[in-house]
Formats: C-alpha cells, structure tokens, sequence
C-alpha cells in the first residue's frame, strides 16, 4: 500500500518535473533589450567600483551595492 | 504480492519515460510547417526541402553564443551542402534590420529567413538561445539542442551524418 | 606638544581593500569578455587630492573559466580637515593588487577572488567567494557571496620634520604597535526579469567586524576651559565590534526610444545606532558612437550612538568619537559620464574598444560636525558654535578599455 503511493507520488513528479509549472513569460527570443549592453547593472564597473569605493570611505553605510542578473539569457 | 508490485514498477517507469524529454534516437513526430520571408526576398517553405536532411538554428545578433556559431554553421553548410543538406538560419529580432547589418560584416551563404513575429518560434517551442534543431529526410523531427558551446559543431556533424546515412 | 601626522584621509577606515575590489561584470550563462582597461583618476576636495592610476586584464581560459587581475596605485597628498586640526600635511601611496577567477557550469557561476592592499600604515586582504545560479527559464538569477577581510593597522608618527613642516621620515608608532581588524561578510541577491523591458534586483548584506576599528589619528573633542580656544582633544575609542544590515533594491527600464533609466534604493542601520537611507536615479543614453550616463545621488545617515562633535569633559564614556563618517549628515552627488566606441583600424583582435569620462560632484552637508579651525573664542565662536562643516568634492575619471 505505502509502495504504491511512493510509485503514484514518483511518477507524479516526474511528470511535474518535465513541464515546468512556471513558464517564462519572456522567451528567450524576446529579450534583445535585456541583452542590450546599456541595460546592464553596471555598465562600466571600472567607474562604479571607484565611486563605490568613494562613497564606502566618506559614509558609514556599506555592502548591498552589487547586482546580478539580467543579460541575453543565452547557454 | 509480487505481481503487484512489479505491475507497480512498470506503470511507474512508464509513467517516467513518458515525462523524459524527447532528444535524439526516436522520432518525435513531423516538423512543424511554416514559411518566412529569406534574407533573400522570396518566402521559403519547409516543405520544399522534404527529401533532404534539414538544420534550422534559431539566433539573434545579440545572443553572443550565436554569434560565435555562425562561421562554424557556414563551414557545415559548405562541407554538407551538395550532398542532399541544407541548414536554415531563422532569426528571430523583431527588427530585422540589425540583423542584416551583422551580416554584413560576418555573411554567411545559407538561407537566413526572419521570424520577425515569433511564429515560428513559438511552433518550435524554443526555449533557449540558440537553439538547433534537427529534422530528417521524410520531414520528422528527430533532435533539438540547446545553446553553443564550443565544440558542438562536431555533435552537429555527426548528427547530420546520422540522418544523412538513413 | 608632539606634532602628530594623522593619516587622516587614509582610506582604508575598514572596507577600502573591499570597496575597490573590481568585480566583473557577471551576467548568467556566459563568461565575462576578455577586456583590458586603464584608468585614471582624481579626487578633490576637503582639503585633499587623491590621484589614482588602475589597470586590469581579463582572459577566458577554454570555454568555462575566466580570470582577471587589478592592479592599482593612489597617491593621496594634503590635509583634510582631520589632518589640520591636528597635524601636518603628507603624500602617502597605497598600491592594490586582485586576482580573480570565474568558472561557468551550465546555469552557475561560481567566482573566487583574492585582493591585497598595502600602505605604510595599513595591509588588508580580502578573499571573496560567490555562486550565482540561474534558475526558471533564465528570468531569475539567485546569489551569495562570502566576503573575509584581515587587515593590520599601524599608526605612522613623523620622525623627521623639513623647514616647511612636511615630514620627511615616517616610522610606525611603536607604543601604538601592530593592531588587528577582522571583516566578515554575507551578501544574498536576487535579479528578476520582470517583463522585456524591465528588470528588479534585490540585495542583502550583512558585514559584522571585529577587532581594531577606530582610526589611530582620529580626535575626540571635550570642552576644556583651561586652554585658550576652549577644547582640548584626546584620541577616540570605538567598540571592537560592528554589525551591519543592508538591503538594496534597483529597478531598470528600458526606454523604447533606446534608452534606460533606473532606480536604486539602499536601507543601512548597524549597531552603532547609525542608520542610512541612498537612493539613486540613473540614466543612459545611447547615440550614434558615443553613449552618456547620468546619475544624481542622495544620501543621508544619522550619527553612531558614541558620536559627538564636542563631549563635556574628557573621557566622558567607554566609546567616543568625534569622526565626521559616523556623524549625522546628508549628502548629495551628481555624475556625468560619456563614452565613445571606436574600432582601430589594421588591429582586428581588438573587437571593440571606448574611451571615457566621468565627473562627479559630491557635496556633504554635516549636521552635527563643526569645524574646529573656525573656532575663534575672541570672536564668541566655540566648538559647540562653530559652523556646520561642509564638504564639496570633484571627482574625475578618465579611462579606455578593450574588448578582445
């Protein structure tokens, strides 16, 4: 009886696990402006590292300046 | 008991290979029918290259995987080309004006058709960039891979050999 | 009276080694671009000029690994008011070396990095470690990093003074000795594509540190009438432990002329007392070769529990301080920056390359820090009376990077 539920709980998975339940609702295909360089975070690190750096020496406030993400979503 | 249980097993493994991905080897019914406008100023069918083996890569100019592959698909396309393959570059910007300007500076001689309404890709259910799909000589689609990564030209290659030899 | 020499503009109050770590450009799924870049830049104000030179390199090692290394040097010359209040004007150099490795694997990245930063009165080293994953169709990319700073802190005194008053030898204060300072950090982000044209990241941080964290030149003020202009000084003593939270949140939108604009907000409190508010406003324009950026920044942060522009008396309590970074104050910068695109002709293997710059201005309006050289008790202007200090500063960039 309880190996019967684990099968039938497995089985349900599996299927769960093949179609995604949450689709993106921004294909692939659809981000050319999230790839467009001028929307990164931080489009020229060089210069935001330094001013970050200004700012973390000048001011007691530090730490949750970076930013992940984004981008053409390719690979 | 037994019985029971390995009547279990078996529906459970059904139930498991059912929910496995359909990738290379088995047939995953035909290829989807659409026609695009090419690069070239006609509007291209699927169905006239029935007979040969068909590539279609799925890419954009600012998908940089895609644009590392390209030279690449230009040499599959020159090596299979007259043996009864053709490789179809669908681009899929809605503006196809950046596209053709990429080509431009990198051309490539294989058709490049523009899915500038996301039709076709939505048919094909493309869910990464770029993707490549493979379909054999009797209009089937038979693989679909997704992203580049260098040293995939040569899984292409055999792929298409594969279906070439059938 | 031994003339002290603060290095009060030393920019190292904990997290300098860290603030300048340069971290490359991550987007999910694929490895950063080889890239080569040289900067310069200046900072202006206060009584100080920091000039500083950077250069990095960034190659990609087969398809799944990338490493990059920094090198840098800032030359920091003057007196900052801290610096006359006390003591006499120095150069000082500080010279930065980073190394850092990215290894891609699928939908993760993982980043290790390790930084080193040297000045005569100060060593900090830092090693990073951070994963992020991409996750439900590459619209949600989840991070953490862990951050580990050791830094050693010295305090310089002037052995030799030329006829000008610049001092000529600086040795480490041997009574002062070598003192330790340890940074601990955990940051955990989330980015999430919310439609085509926008995007929402959220970070949060927290920095705890342990050890020597106040500034070996910095003063605390105490009313004192026996002495002629009414205060006297003492040095300050902070707490051997900080604790931190920070949670940012940034919003970009991509404008459909090709354009994009953002918003950034920041909440800080630590256990100082202190509390902090950042919001930023950004945008970019792109046109032709070139590409402009714009941001206009506000800040404001009220002062740590222990923080006072003048106590009643001398040693009044455990922890005094009188440094204007932990002082109640609010502050706001404007930056314009412009960079051009350009191909050079006969080198193909540079794909691309840009030249840029950026100024920034920042102005700090402290609220409860005076300027002690004001004081004038001829003139009925005490330390508590003195005008608020204000500090404006001019801040330039210049720098070229490659793409190859």
């Amino acid at each position: 009886m309880l190996l019967r539920r684990l099968v039938g709980v497995l089985t349900l998975l599996a299927l769960l696990s093949a179609c995604s339940p949450i689709e993106p609702w921004v294909k692939p295909y659809e981000r050319e402006h999230l790839a467009d360089p001028i929307m990164a975070f931080d489009r020229v690190p060089v210069a935001t590292a330094f001013m970050d750096h200004v700012y973390e020496v000048r001011m007691a406030a530090r730490g949750a300046t970076g930013a992940v993400g984004g981008g053409c979503g390719c690979n | 008991m037994k019985q029971s249980i390995a009547r279990i097993t078996v529906r459970g493994l059904a139930a498991l290979l059912v929910a496995l991905p359909v990738f290379a080897g088995g047939s995953a019914g035909p290829a989807p029918a659409f026609s695009l406008m090419s690069r070239a100023g006609n509007t291209v069918n699927l169905s006239q290259y029935k007979g040969q083996v068909v590539m279609i890569n799925f890419w954009a100019s600012w998908c940089g995987p895609c644009r590392q592959e390209m030279p690449l698909l230009e040499n599959i396309y020159k090596k299979y080309g007259k043996l009864g393959f053709t490789l179809i570059g669908v681009n899929v910007e809605p503006d196809s004006k950046v596209a053709e300007a990429w080509l431009k500076q990198t051309p490539v001689s294989f058709p490049v058709l523009f899915d500038t309404d996301s039709k076709v890709s939505k048919l094909y259910n493309v869910t990464g960039m770029p993707t490549t799909v493979f379909i054999d000589r009797k209009g089937n689609l038979r693989a679909v891979h997704q992203s580049y990564n260098p040293g995939d030209e040569n899984g292409y290659m055999d792929q298409i050999r594969a279906l070439m030899r059938e | 009276m031994q003339l002290k020499s603060p290095r009060a503009s030393r920019l190292t109050i904990t997290v300098l080694a860290l603030g300048a770590l340069y971290s490359a450009p991550s987007r999910p799924g694929v490895l950063p671009e080889d890239e080569a870049d040289v900067e310069w830049n200046r900072y202006e104000g206060g009584g100080q000029v920091i000039e500083g030179k950077t250069w990095l390199v960034r190659k990609k090692i087969g398809d799944k690994f990338s490493v990059e290394y920094t090198h840098l040097i800032d030359v920091v010359s003057g007196a900052s008011i801290d610096v006359q209040l006390s003591a006499s004007p120095y150069i000082e150099q500080r010279t930065q070396d980073s190394v850092s490795a990215q290894y891609l694997r699928g939908k993760s990245t993982y980043s290790v990095s390790f930084s080193h930063s040297y000045e005569p009165d100060y060593r900090s080293n830092t090693a990073v470690f951070s994963i992020s994953q991409d996750m439900f169709g590459d619209l949600t990319t989840l991070s953490m990093s862990y951050r580990r700073t050791w830094n050693d802190v010295y305090r310089m005194e002037c052995g030799m003074h030329s006829k000008t008053g610049v001092c000529e030898d600086k040795i480490h204060d041997p009574v002062f000795g070598e003192k330790t300072e340890d940074q601990r950090s955990y940051g955990v982000g989330l980015t999430q594509i919310i439609t085509r044209n926008s995007l929402l990241s959220a970070n949060f941080e927290v920095v705890t540190d342990e050890g020597w964290i106040a500034n070996p030149y910095r003063d605390v003020a105490y009313v004192d009438p026996t002495v002629g202009r009414g205060f006297s000084l003492e040095p300050e003593t902070d707490p051997n432990t900080r604790t931190s939270n920070a949670l940012g949140v940034d919003y970009k939108y991509y404008l459909p002329f090709r354009a994009a604009a953002d918003v950034q907000y920041r909440y800080f409190q630590d256990t100082w007392g202190i509390r902090a508010h950042t919001a930023q406003l950004g945008y970019t324009q792109p046109w032709r070769h070139w590409t402009f950026d714009g941001t206009f920044r506000y800040y404001t942060q009220s002062a740590a529990d222990f923080y006072s522009n003048a106590f009643l008396y001398a040693t009044q309590q455990n922890f005094m301080s009188r440094n204007r970074e932990l002082s109640t104050y609010n502050s706001w910068s404007a930056g314009l920056g412009a960079s051009y695109q350009f191909t050079i002709p006969h080198v193909p293997w540079i794909q691309k390359s840009t030249a840029n710059v950026r100024y920034d201005h920042m102005v700090i309006n402290y609220q409860d820090f005076r300027d002690a050289l004001d004081v004038d008790p001829a003139k009925g202007v005490t330390i508590g009376t003195a005008p608020l200090y204000v500090l404006k500063v001019n801040i330039f960039q210049i720098f070229l990077s490659a793409w190859f």
